[in-house]
């Protein structure tokens, strides 16, 4: 009960110091605020790009063509040769025949074409649908199939997907860094606003510690106003983030530009997202707080 | 009954200045003892180190059967919950009224409201500012600020009393009041008064138990009645 009674008057300090301070506690705020946007616009990023990353794990495929010269006597063989290759998860053949069908179906113009073919004409290739383990190998497992006998052309669309995970990378390391440097920023600021609520309540801590609070007693406030900070600042971003999320993904029918990227569903995702983005706010404000009670009150 | 020991005491501050050499004093419980002394003479050490603002260099110092100069800094709470401490500057808390200030002392260590209450006013009526529980300590005469200050001292029914120069500030006629005050809560409640002073009229007409200390050695410690003004 008594830890009870001294958070109550400790929170009710906090917010009349928040108050009485109110110029450098805004400052700070301002502060956590600008942090936090960003921090909430990384999350976004990073969980979209990863998502991103694991659908195209799951829908990339390098296509391998055979060569017309191969026997259908080879076709195991060819089989077998690509499974051996380590980065490779699974390999199905499709014949030219269902190859056909399948494209006599897609289109009327198509089916007008090859309606005459027999499996003798059919000029189309027996393929291999090859996925792989690591989407970063991608490039280096489709070169050793097309270096295997019997394999005519190789196509996994190189070039866009290995641009789109080198921008997406960095993209997530230069936020990385600017979350850092805005996060010890923010600390900075926090430990400087709890510094001058400290001098100003000089005397009356000093009361306190003769008339027998204890050292929690006495620390409690400031780490609550520290934390008080960091909740206020948390609130515009997570308003930033849920809204614009959603209107982002209405905008775009959650996908960005091409169907190969889709956004993830909002919820609950950016629900959880702002529980995070809530809880760094006032990590951050209770580290920060923390910090400077350890350096300037003396108990 | 010894309740305050000093057993050859010494304090050197981190300056070299030397505040107190080998000093030995004993105080009983419910006594109303004196400190006196000159300038620089060891005074306001003495207690500093009872309340354990500052610890010792040497020796040994037995408060209530408990070792202060043995006390961990972050168990130093429990001792002062056990003290009262006046100043002569009064120490209150400009923004808060008279309640309020003395309310504060129960409030900072977790005491719920019900617990608070009767326990306050019945602290201010003890030193006769029930009239002026809303007034803020801008309002009140020197003498008053110091009953408020008084009345926050005792609201924890302390074992003992210290008080530092607390007629420093006053006329002659408040501070034999404040000094009257202090007999009457010695008397009725029991608890034990050391009061620092450089006042010789008050240590005249009170009486009491008095030490001398000069240039940081113990002077001379006179018991109760036994004391004449002389010139340390």
């Amino acid at each position: 009960m008594k830890f009870f009674r001294l958070l109550g008057r400790s929170i009710r300090d906090a917010f009349k110091s928040v108050g009485r301070n109110f110029s450098l506690s805004l400052a700070s705020i301002s502060c956590i605020v600008i942090t936090l946007t960003i921090i909430a616009i990384s999350i976004v990023i990073s969980y979209n790009v990863n998502n991103f990353s694991e659908e195209l794990k799951k829908d990339l495929t390098i296509v391998a063509f055979v060569s017309n010269d191969a026997l259908d006597t080879d076709l195991d063989k060819i089989k077998t040769k690509i499974g051996e290759i380590s980065n490779v998860e699974s390999v199905t053949l499709k014949d030219k025949t269902s190859i056909m069908k399948e494209m006599m179906d897609e289109d009327d113009a198509f089916k007008t074409a090859m309606s005459e073919w027999d499996e003798e004409s059919n000029p189309l290739q027996h393929t291999y649908l090859v996925k792989v383990n690591d989407i970063e190998k991608i490039a280096e497992t489709a070169n050793t199939i097309k270096n295997l006998d019997n394999i005519d052309v190789v196509k996994y669309g190189e070039g866009m997907v290995d641009q789109l995970v080198t921008v997406f990378k960095v993209i997530q390391k230069v936020a990385i860094v600017a979350v850092v440097a805005l996060v010890l920023m923010t600390m900075f600021l926090i430990v400087n606003t709890i510094k001058l609520t400290i001098f100003s309540r000089k005397r009356e801590i000093s009361i306190m510690r003769l008339v027998g609070a204890s050292n929690f007693a006495i620390k409690l406030p400031f780490v609550v106003e520290g934390m008080i900070l960091g909740f206020i600042g948390s609130i515009i971003p997570v308003f930033i983030m849920i809204y614009g999320y959603y209107s982002l993904y209405r905008y775009f029918g959650g996908r960005l530009f091409t169907d190969l990227i889709k956004l993830v569903h909002p919820e609950p995702f950016i629900y959880l997202a702002s529980l995070i983005v809530i809880v760094i706010g006032i990590l951050v404000g209770m580290f920060g707080s923390g910090r400077a009670v350890r350096k300037y009150l003396k108990v | 009954m010894e309740f305050i020991k000093f057993k050859n005491v010494t304090k050197k501050y981190k300056n070299g200045v030397v505040a107190l050499y080998n000093l030995n004093l004993s105080i009983e419980k419910g006594d109303f003892c004196f400190i006196i002394g000159g300038s620089g003479s060891g005074k306001s050490t003495l207690t500093k180190l009872l309340y354990r603002e500052e610890k010792p260099t040497q020796g040994e110092i037995i408060l209530g059967g408990l070792k202060v100069n043995k006390l961990r800094n972050a168990n130093v709470y429990k001792l002062r919950r056990k003290l009262g401490i006046v100043f002569q500057d009064y120490r209150l808390l400009p923004k808060a009224n008279v309640y309020e200030n003395v309310a504060f002392a129960l409030e900072v260590m977790g005491e719920s409201k019900k617990n608070i209450r009767p326990r306050v006013l019945k602290a201010i009526e003890l030193v006769g500012l029930k009239s002026k529980l809303r007034d803020y300590p801008e309002d009140l005469s020197g003498g008053e600020q110091q009953r408020v200050a008084i009345a926050r001292a005792i609201v924890n029914e302390p074992k003992l009393l210290i008080c530092d120069e607390p007629t420093g500030n006053l006329d002659p006629v408040m501070s034999m009041e404040i000094v009257e005050l202090l007999a009457e809560i010695n008397k009725k409640v029991g608890t034990t008064v050391i009061m620092v002073t450089h006042d010789k009229e008050i240590v005249n007409n009170m009486k009491k138990h008095v030490i001398a200390l000069k240039d940081g050695h113990l002077y001379k410690d006179y018991k109760e009645g036994e004391y004449i003004d002389e010139v340390l």
